[in-house]
């Protein structure tokens, strides 16, 4: 790893007045590589994706020894700073088309909504020409039809691949995936999984991809990082993930269920209280 | 125990079928695992199966009876349902005492307080939670305390839908190893929709592979397992699953 795009140290996130402690001393960093972040839910892997976006609610209290992305402070970014880091050099997908999609603004309107925000000096035509490559570049077939439809009138996987075309527009340096693939079939997602490799090959991006499954994650990703209760309990490339050390994802790996030789019983995660370590008695203090 | 013969569901007179000339034989102590991607009716069947869609062509057979397209009421007794999604299929302003009451008032039975209790052990929750709300309940119990309310009739049949699609793995696992414990101590039948072929796989013994509102594909357990099932469409699927299957 050269540069590292993202280089976060100790990063704490609490809600409701410090109450609430989500994320407890993370860190890490990311190169141009493809980075899994995963844990059940309420371990707090989205919240970290968003505290690097800068979208947590005002109520959320961050702290960080150290959070930059490339040269720029996001501890101490301004509102207007972040503007320009947000969408033209870090995307967000996030989890469900459906929703994250304006639902009367047809396709190819948001994603040039997107383009001239980012290239203010772009003219119409620019923006609409730019639209139809991108939608290419995502493999939809007939850019000109879909471009003119409403987002309820494509499919998941379609609507996926919109969400990508719409992030890749501004030519970000990161992309941060939550759950890009959750909501969509197998067969389709693997498409959407092999276009997201393919692009984020091509123009050497930083990503990180925030999954509560392992079996993806192992196959899909260079190194993962396993949350459990807002702490980074292990970080193993991916392709060691069998080998884990961690009780946690141990466990986590045993209880899935297998297609060719199904145990008979799937053995259960037992939770150690000691996994969440001593930051835990320090919450209510 | 429940024979489905020549269904066809549509959605408006005249429209194209959902479901077409779907047929199924499920016998006692089985556990059938309906398998497909979304919209590919395999819940549509499940509905109409459990009565709640009541518009099909076609014979639903329980026990050799054919079944009125509206349900008489004893026929719950002997089937209930478990949906996907535990947070929408609980009322979210009812306890859990009186959720699990309903069924039973439905039938005109009283409900002893000993019984509800003994649905929730039954799936391994402490009786204490059913003066809870949903909302006070993780999304594991709450999924047990659908299954308990689906149980607390003593029917023979269990519909799942998508059973554990909505929990995390860690959770999916103590919910199949509960289905499974529960269908060898009650002798339970299983209709089970998933689009997960490992949980299918866990759980069943026979499966049916539905595309596009047909079965391409019927066959046992072990063809799945050993990967000779013989449709392009069943190939395309597991190897699509198996990508990102157990198997490094």
């Amino acid at each position: 790893m050269t540069d590292s795009l993202i280089d976060i140290r100790n990063l704490e996130i609490a809600f409701g007045g410090g109450a609430v402690k989500a994320v407890r001393g993370v860190s890490f960093t990311l190169g141009q590589e493809k980075l899994g972040i995963v844990g059940e839910s309420g371990s707090g892997k989205s919240t970290v994706g968003r505290a690097i976006m800068k979208l947590l609610p005002p109520t959320a209290k961050v702290t960080a020894e150290r959070m930059m992305f490339k040269d720029v402070d996001l501890l101490s970014a301004s509102e207007q700073k972040m503007m320009t880091v947000r969408g033209r050099q870090i995307g967000l997908i996030l989890q469900d088309p459906k929703y994250s999609l304006n639902p009367v603004m047809r396709i190819g309107e948001q994603i040039a909504e997107t383009y001239r925000l980012h290239a203010p000096k772009a003219s119409a035509k620019q923006a609409a020409e730019q639209t139809l490559s991108m939608l290419t570049a995502v493999q939809i077939r007939d850019p000109e039809r879909v471009a003119r439809l409403y987002p309820h009138e494509i499919s998941g996987g379609m609507g996926q691949r919109v969400m990508i075309a719409m992030m890749l527009i501004a030519e970000p340096d990161v992309l941060i995936a939550d759950e890009p693939t959750s909501a969509l079939d197998v067969t389709v997602r693997l498409e959407v999984l092999g276009l997201l490799e393919e692009l984020v090959e091509r123009r050497n991006l930083g990503l990180i991809f925030i999954s509560h499954d392992l079996n993806l994650v192992r196959h899909f990703c260079d190194r993962v990082l396993i949350m459990y209760a807002g702490r980074i309990v292990e970080t193993l490339e991916a392709r060691n993930l069998v080998n884990a050390k961690h009780p946690y994802t141990q466990g986590l790996l045993a209880s899935l269920p297998s297609i060719e030789e199904p145990p008979a019983r799937l053995p259960v995660l037992k939770r150690e209280r000691s996994w969440l370590d001593d930051t835990a008695t320090e919450t209510r203090a | 125990m429940i024979e489905v013969e020549n269904l066809t569901i549509r959605f408006g007179a005249g429209k194209k079928p959902v479901v077409s000339n779907f047929n199924l034989a499920i016998e006692p102590g089985m556990a059938f695992g309906l398998v497909g991607e979304s919209g590919c009716g395999k819940s549509t069947v499940l509905r109409a199966i459990s009565g709640l869609n009541p518009n099909y062509e076609g014979q639903i057979k329980l026990d050799g009876k054919i079944l009125d397209h509206r349900r008489e009421r004893s026929f719950f007794r002997q089937v209930q349902m478990v949906f996907q999604d535990p947070y929408g299929s609980l009322h979210p302003r009812k306890t859990i005492r009186s959720q699990l009451k309903e069924p039973l008032r439905n039938q005109g039975i009283s409900a002893k307080s000993t019984s509800l209790d003994d649905a929730l052990q039954a799936v391994g929750l402490d009786p204490v939670l059913s003066y809870r709300f949903p909302h006070q309940l993780s999304g594991g119990q709450r999924q047990r305390v659908a299954i308990a309310r689906a149980l607390v009739l003593n029917p023979a049949i269990l519909l799942l839908d998508e059973p554990t699609s909505a929990l995390d793995v860690s959770v999916q696992a103590e919910i199949l190893n509960l289905l499974q414990d529960l269908r060898t101590e009650r002798g339970l039948t299983y209709l089970l929709v998933s689009h997960d072929l490992a949980v299918v796989s866990h759980m069943c013994s026979r499966i049916a592979i539905m595309e596009a509102g047909e079965v391409v594909e019927e066959t046992d357990i072990e063809n799945l397992r050993k990967g000779t099932i013989t449709h392009p469409y069943s190939q395309r699927l597991l190897g699509a699953s198996r990508r990102y299957g157990k198997s490094a």
